[in-house]
Parts: C-alpha cells; sequence; structure tokens
C-alpha cells in the first residue's frame, strides 16, 4: 500500500499546473458560475482543445490524452485548486463515451469533434414533469415517419438548455413490456421548429435550467444512436459515467481553503472567527469528512486502474462528495454572519449594482440555496441509497 | 398547567388567519415583494385597521391590552403567509421598547404613530463588525449640549428602507464592546447627515446599511439611560426572539403540510413516493422537530417576562431549537420535493430561504448556545 506520487507524476503535475497558470483567462479567474455567458462558459474549453486535453477520460482514438489514472487525478486536482471552469459534462463526460460507446461511424465523425472543440453545445433531455426518479416513466413520444421520427413530449429540469445547439434525448419508441423497454436515445437538433425552451429560475434567482417543450419535432432517423427500443441500456451508462466524475474532493478542498480565509476574515468579539473553537471544530470535522471521501475515491481509482469499472460503489462518492459540498456552503454562509442576507440579483444586476459587506460575503447564501440541487440531480441521494442497498447489501 | 389560548387569542388567531387567506396568498405575497417598494401600505394600514398593530400594547397605551403570546398567534399566523410588512421591527422591537422603557413624553410623541400604522419603525443596533453581539458597538453618541451628536454605521437594518424612524445602538462612553455606556436613541429617517444604502434581502425583506454622520440629537432622543441601554436592548431582542420563533412555527408547519401533501400525490415507480418508507421517516422528523420547536417557542414566550436570567436562557434555548429545526425542515421540504423544490415558483423555496436568515437574525445556533451556556 503506497499513496506517494512517482516523480514522473510530481513532473506532470509541475506540467499542468504551469500550463493552466500560463494559460487560464485571467477575466475568469474566480468567476461565479451564475454570471457566465456562453462564451465564458466555452474559454478555457477552447484553450485545452487547442492543447488537446479536453477529454482526459476518452480512449486516446477519439481524442483522450492517455494519461493514467494517477494523471487524470492530479489533473483534476490542480484544475479544481486553481478554480477552473470545467468543460461542460453534457459533452465530454456523458454523450462522449456514449457516442464512441455506441454511436456508428457516422455519428463518431460528426459527434465526437463537435464536442472536443466545444462548436457543439450539448443539453441532456431525460428528465420529464413525470419521469424524474423513474426515469423509465418518461413519455416523450418519438414516431417512425419516413426517414424522420416525429417527436412529441416534454423535458424539463434540462441544463443550460438555452445556449444549447443539440440535445440527446430518451424518447419512448415503443409502448409494448417493461417501461424500459421501449426508450430510444435520439439526437435533436435544437434550432428544429417546434421546439420551445422555456427558462425555470431556480431558488437562488439563477437561470440554470429549462423546460423543453417538443411539438412535432422532425428528426431525422440517422440520429438514433444505437437500436431503437434499446436505449435504455444507453440511458444507464451515461448516468454511470455522471456518477463518478460527481464526488468533487478536490474542489471541495479548495472551498475548505476558502471558507477558512474567509473565517479568518471574520471577527466576533474582535477575534477572527477562525479562532473559535466552535467553528473551527466545524471546519475540521468537514475537513476529516472529505479525507475520508478522498481516500474513499483513491481506492475506487485504484482498481479501476486495475481495469475493474466503476461499480455501486460509485454511490458513495454521490453521496459524501454532495453532502460535504452542501455543507461546506452552509458554513460559508454561516461564517459571513449577518452578511449572508443581501441579496445579488443573478439576472439584470444592472450598472449601478453596489456590493453590500466585504467582498467574501457576496452571494454566499444564494449559493448556498443553489447547492440544495446536488442531492436531487444526478440521481438523489435517495436513490443513490437504494442503490447500494439493492446492489452492495443484497437487501 | 394549562396550555389553552383564551377566546381573545383564538378570535386573534383566526382573524390574522383569514386575513392572510383572503388578502396575501403567495402570488399576491410574490408581487408585493417584486414591487418597486417591496412592501404594500395598503396591508399595513389594514393592520391597523384590525388591531394587530395595538394588540400587545396596553389598554394606558392605547392598546389591545395583549402581551408575548399574542404576539406569538400574530407572528405564527404572519410566517404562514410569509408576510413581509414590519410588523417584528416596528410592533415587537421598537414599539415593545418604547412601551416598557420610554418616558411618557416619548411614548406619547411616538406610540401612535405606531398604533395607527403611520411610522414605520426599524431597529438599528447590528454593525460591520459586531456579527451577533450587540454591546459590540462602534457608533458612538457624544454629548454635545443638552444633546447629542451620532457617528456611525449599522448593518444590515431589517425594514430600513421602509422606515420613518429608528432606534439606534449607540456608544455614550466606554469601549467597544463594554457592556456600559451604550444609550438607545430615536432618530428621525429624515435627520440631517441620516443616509442609508437599500437592498432586497435573500428572504424577500428589504434593508439597509445605515449611516450617521454627525447626525444631532436632542436629549429627549434617547430611551432610559447609558447604564441601561445595552440590558433595555437585550430585552427587546429576546422579544424578537419569541416573535421570529413563533413566525418559524408558521413556515415550518407550512412546509410540512406542503410536503406530505406532495409525496401523497407526487408518484413515481407507479406509486405515490410517500409510500417510500424512507421519506414517511424524514416526515416523521419533521414533524418531529416542528412540534418540539412548539413547545421551545410557548416556553420562550411565556418567560419572556420573568426575570432577566430566565428570560435569557430561555429565548436562546428556543433560538437553538428554531435554528436546528428550521434548517432540517427547510432542507428536507426541498430534498422531497426533487427538482420542484428548487424553483422559484414554489412557495417551499421561499420558506426555506426565511428559515434560513432567521437562523441568523438575532443571533444563530453556536452564538446562543454559548448564551445559554453563560446564562
Ligand atoms: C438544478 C438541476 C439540474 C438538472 N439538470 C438536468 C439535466 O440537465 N437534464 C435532465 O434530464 N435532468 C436534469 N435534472 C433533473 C434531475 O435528474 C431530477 O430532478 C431528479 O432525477 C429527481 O427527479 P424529480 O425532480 O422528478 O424528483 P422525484 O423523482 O419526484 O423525487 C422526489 C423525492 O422523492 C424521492 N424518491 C423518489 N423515488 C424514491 C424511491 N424509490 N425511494 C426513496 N425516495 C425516492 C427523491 O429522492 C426526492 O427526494 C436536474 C435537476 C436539477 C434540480
Amino acid at each position: 500500500m503506497d499513496v506517494d506520487f512517482t516523480s514522473e507524476d510530481q513532473a506532470f503535475r509541475a506540467e499542468v499546473r504551469k500550463f493552466i497558470e500560463d494559460n487560464y483567462p485571467k477575466h475568469l479567474i474566480g468567476a461565479d458560475r451564475g454570471d457566465l455567458s456562453k462564451e465564458d462558459f466555452l474559454a478555457w474549453h477552447k484553450i485545452l482543445a487547442e492543447k488537446g486535453w479536453v477529454a482526459p477520460s476518452w480512449p486516446e482514438e477519439f481524442g483522450g490524452t492517455g494519461w493514467s489514472v494517477t494523471q487524470k487525478y492530479i489533473w483534476n486536482e490542480e484544475s479544481a485548486a486553481f478554480g477552473t471552469i470545467p468543460p461542460l459534462p453534457f459533452g465530454v463526460a456523458m454523450l462522449g463515451p456514449v457516442i464512441y460507446t455506441f454511436g456508428n461511424q457516422a455519428q463518431k465523425d460528426w459527434v465526437l469533434p463537435g464536442i472536443k472543440s466545444g462548436d457543439t453545445w450539448w443539453c441532456q433531455g431525460y428528465s420529464e414533469p413525470g419521469a424524474g426518479s423513474d426515469l423509465a416513466g418518461l413519455k416523450t413520444r418519438a414516431v417512425r415517419d419516413g426517414d424522420d421520427y416525429i417527436v412529441n413530449g416534454h423535458k424539463i429540469w434540462t441544463t443550460l438548455a438555452q445556449h444549447a445547439d443539440w440535445m440527446f434525448c430518451l424518447v419512448r419508441t415503443g409502448t409494448e413490456g417493461k417501461p424500459q423497454a421501449g426508450i430510444s436515445f435520439l439526437l435533436i437538433d435544437m434550432k428544429t421548429p417546434g421546439i420551445t425552451v422555456r427558462p425555470i429560475i431556480t431558488i437562488d434567482g439563477g437561470h440554470e435550467v429549462n423546460e423543453v417543450f417538443l411539438e412535432d419535432v422532425r428528426v431525422p432517423a440517422e440520429h438514433l444512436v444505437g437500436e431503437e427500443d434499446k436505449g435504455w441500456t444507453i440511458a444507464k451508462f451515461l448516468l454511470g459515467n455522471e456518477r463518478s466524475g460527481i464526488a468533487g474532493v478536490a474542489r471541495s478542498k479548495k472551498a475548505i481553503d476558502r471558507l477558512r480565509e474567509i473565517a479568518r476574515g471574520e471577527l466576533e468579539d474582535g477575534a477572527p472567527l477562525l479562532d473559535s473553537s466552535d467553528f473551527s471544530r466545524k471546519i475540521s470535522e468537514l475537513e476529516i469528512d472529505l479525507t475520508a471521501l478522498e481516500y474513499t475515491e483513491l481506492r475506487t481509482l485504484a482498481s479501476e486502474s486495475k481495469g475493474q469499472g466503476p461499480g455501486p460503489e460509485s454511490s458513495i462518492l454521490k453521496i459524501k462528495g454532495t453532502e460535504i459540498q452542501q455543507r461546506i456552503t452552509e458554513l460559508t454562509m454561516e461564517a459571513v454572519g449577518n452578511y449572508a442576507s443581501p441579496w445579488v440579483p443573478q439576472l439584470d444586476r444592472g450598472d449601478n449594482y453596489l456590493s453590500i459587506g466585504p467582498d467574501h460575503a457576496e452571494g454566499v447564501s444564494q449559493t448556498y440555496f443553489n447547492t440544495r440541487k446536488t442531492s436531487i440531480y444526478g440521481g438523489s441521494n435517495e436513490i443513490q441509497r437504494n442503490i447500494i442497498a439493492k446492489m452492495v447489501l443484497g437487501l | 398547567m394549562d396550555f389553552s389560548f383564551t377566546e381573545e387569542q383564538t378570535l386573534l388567531r383566526n382573524m390574522v388567519q383569514s386575513f392572510v387567506q383572503d388578502n396575501y396568498d403567495f402570488d399576491s405575497r410574490m408581487k408585493i415583494v417584486r414591487s418597486e417598494e417591496g412592501m404594500s401600505r395598503e396591508i399595513w394600514g389594514q393592520f391597523a385597521e384590525l388591531g394587530l398593530l395595538a394588540a400587545p400594547f396596553s389598554e394606558e397605551l392605547g392598546g389591545l391590552d395583549g402581551g408575548p403570546i399574542d404576539i406569538m398567534v400574530i407572528m405564527e399566523e404572519l410566517g404562514r403567509g410569509l408576510v413581509v410588512e414590519p410588523y417584528l421591527p416596528t410592533v415587537v422591537l421598537c414599539g415593545g421598547i418604547l412601551s416598557r422603557h420610554a418616558s411618557p413624553a416619548q411614548q406619547e410623541a411616538n406610540l401612535p404613530g405606531i398604533l395607527g400604522g403611520e411610522s414605520i419603525w426599524a431597529l438599528a443596533y447590528s454593525e460591520p463588525q459586531s456579527r451577533f453581539n450587540a454591546s459590540d458597538v462602534l457608533t458612538s453618541a457624544k454629548a454635545d449640549g443638552e444633546g447629542y451628536v451620532l457617528n456611525g454605521t449599522k448593518a444590515v437594518v431589517a425594514a430600513a428602507p421602509w422606515a420613518d424612524k429608528f432606534i439606534v445602538s449607540a456608544r455614550i462612553s466606554g469601549e467597544q464592546r463594554d457592556r456600559n455606556g451604550i444609550g438607545l436613541f430615536i432618530v428621525d429617517k429624515s435627520a440631517a447627515g441620516v443616509s442609508t444604502q437599500d437592498y432586497p434581502t435573500v428572504d424577500g425583506n428589504r434593508a439597509s446599511e445605515v449611516t450617521f454622520e454627525n447626525v444631532a440629537v436632542s436629549g429627549d432622543a434617547l430611551i432610559g439611560s447609558a447604564e441601561t441601554g445595552l440590558s433595555i436592548l437585550e430585552e427587546a431582542l429576546d422579544h424578537g426572539i419569541g416573535a421570529i420563533c413563533a413566525e418559524s412555527l408558521g413556515h415550518m408547519k407550512s412546509l410540512n403540510d406542503a410536503t406530505v401533501e406532495y409525496c401523497k400525490t407526487r408518484k413515481q415507480f407507479g406509486v405515490p413516493i410517500g409510500s417510500f418508507q424512507v421519506l414517511q421517516h424524514r416526515m416523521v422528523d419533521m414533524f418531529m422537530e416542528y412540534e418540539q420547536s412548539v413547545s421551545m417557542t410557548y416556553m420562550v414566550n411565556m418567560k419572556l417576562n420573568e426575570g432577566e436570567e430566565e428570560r435569557k436562557k430561555a429565548a436562546s434555548g428556543a433560538k437553538v431549537q428554531i435554528g436546528k429545526s428550521g434548517r432540517f425542515v427547510g432542507q428536507e421540504a426541498v430534498q422531497l420535493h426533487g427538482g420542484m423544490g428548487m424553483t422559484e415558483e414554489l412557495s417551499v423555496g421561499h420558506y426555506f430561504k426565511r428559515l434560513t436568515v432567521i437562523d441568523t437574525q438575532f443571533g444563530n445556533v453556536d452564538h446562543h448556545l454559548k448564551r445559554f451556556a453563560s446564562a
């Protein structure tokens, strides 16, 4: 047993760190996700695309970096430590692996380059009003009509669909047998007539999710991925990938550093809040939880590098990772005391907006509110516990 | 032993409840919150007509002779409606201070305006550096002839954008955190040298940073004396705690009702999600948190007029309880609503946000654990 990095690993770390420091867009350092324009979201992505580092997890033949599991880990750590805006998950982490695993040659040829370059923005059309945790209950219908499908239905919670060029979408093509049986995986051009995107504003005031209405939307059948009615396997494959990145250890480390910094700057009876044993104890507890998660993740990675895929254990990473993220935002809000209250407009901020209180307090409550989503999406934490109960404990 | 309400209190509850139901449904509330001013003067006027603004004051002062229990009843119902109109700062905090400690002349000059709904008040006591310690006061009040001159900044003063009058804590003598030497002053918002920076808060209310620059006030603006200022203030804050505990009961009750209802009707996997035992137990926990909070809220409101030590312990204990329970109930209500709980369109998120602010208001859990231990 050994968790030290080799000298090659150390050299790799130095190399990627320098690359990030030298190339990360200055105006995006410390930027808040809520404020980003489409260009901002893509700026770092495009730089990484140039360098060939946009999709380290892909096989080399499709444009992956060929890095070892350890190197990928280091890359994630360094990216998080710097606080980069990572490439959007919808293309790189979700759809890419689906296409090189299940797609035909033509789909590989047009979809993968667009994901890597950032020229095609993808969104995930899975959830529906009636199909959340029970995804297989989805009702959006795709009916074959000559060389096309005609799609009718209603997707919801579609993250950043307002910027999307394309959507990968689960649709119902069959109604016989189990609900999982008649599902297909379809790629839909968001510019097709019949598609309406309606914003949903979340409790933090941000516009991150949307409803997508599909009314007689004509989709060429060549955009079906895999076989008709066999989309459920693909859907689940994708969800497995979605979960594995969700622990967010390195980003949580960075957030704890920031929390400590804030607690150092906040005063309680004239002394730094960080010196209060009540508060520093809570940070320590959090840090210990995170260390445990880090080692759990490392153990998962180690078995992955021996060729064992991420099993249902990855649900542990999702549950613990999101609980820690939520706790960090909660303590950060607590740290700033009364200045957690001012509301920072996220939309229409206007030119004469003046921030209230210390800079480090700005928007901390809204981040806390927003982060409640993490135990709901990506398979809710209740659903993850069900998975562990069934698949790991055999209950 | 008797936990029942008097007939008057039951009538009062019914009246506020139906007023809120009829005039303050969620849509109306959001219209008010999003309006330019952020509150409704019309609703405030109706509060006056209904006698809510006079409810807790003695008959001598023109009131209806109620007390903390009446405030509790009113606040609970206002909580159910997420009412933003400034009952707490105007009636409970400032009205309370005036009725208990102001001179007859000060009362005569100021209470009729509060009872009649003509004036709105804000309590300006916290400062950028003070966190939850009310004795951490840098705002100064320098004696100047018969009067005083105030200088300093007050932070996150709830309802200040709507107020025409403030009660301001300011240091007459002593060091930054001395318990002695703090005076409470009545200050007109229109007085020369008073300026505010107004903003909305995350719970749909409005607050201001209030700056006093060489603001001259007369000697009779001082309530009580420099020796009693802090204890008057701390007593008022404890009354405020009693009131927001009650307000939070309204929030928790609404959230629990909404969550149970949602889980009965929302179907996934072909069954109502309320049939999953793990969610049932979660809702049972939410219910128990609410019941424990009810108990602590009754407890504190029965003890507000007891001796100082008992009052402090009661207030801090209750505040710890609702801080923890409110957080749990708010978070779980959102969780059990799934994606819907995250939307601005549903009231759930708004109750959650108000409960989040209540946890900080008048001091958070850590602050009151410490105060409880040392009381
Ligand atoms: C901010 C945000 C972004 C999102 N982005 C996307 C996106 O880009 N694309 C997309 O397709 N979807 C997206 N989603 C949707 C997300 O995947 C769903 O919200 C999630 O699957 C839960 O579904 P639901 O909201 O319908 O809740 P429900 O499934 O109705 O769940 C409600 C509650 O019941 C619990 N529950 C449900 N079933 C069980 C059970 N069997 N046992 C125990 N408890 C149970 C849940 O855990 C939850 O607490 C997003 C959601 C959010 C909040």
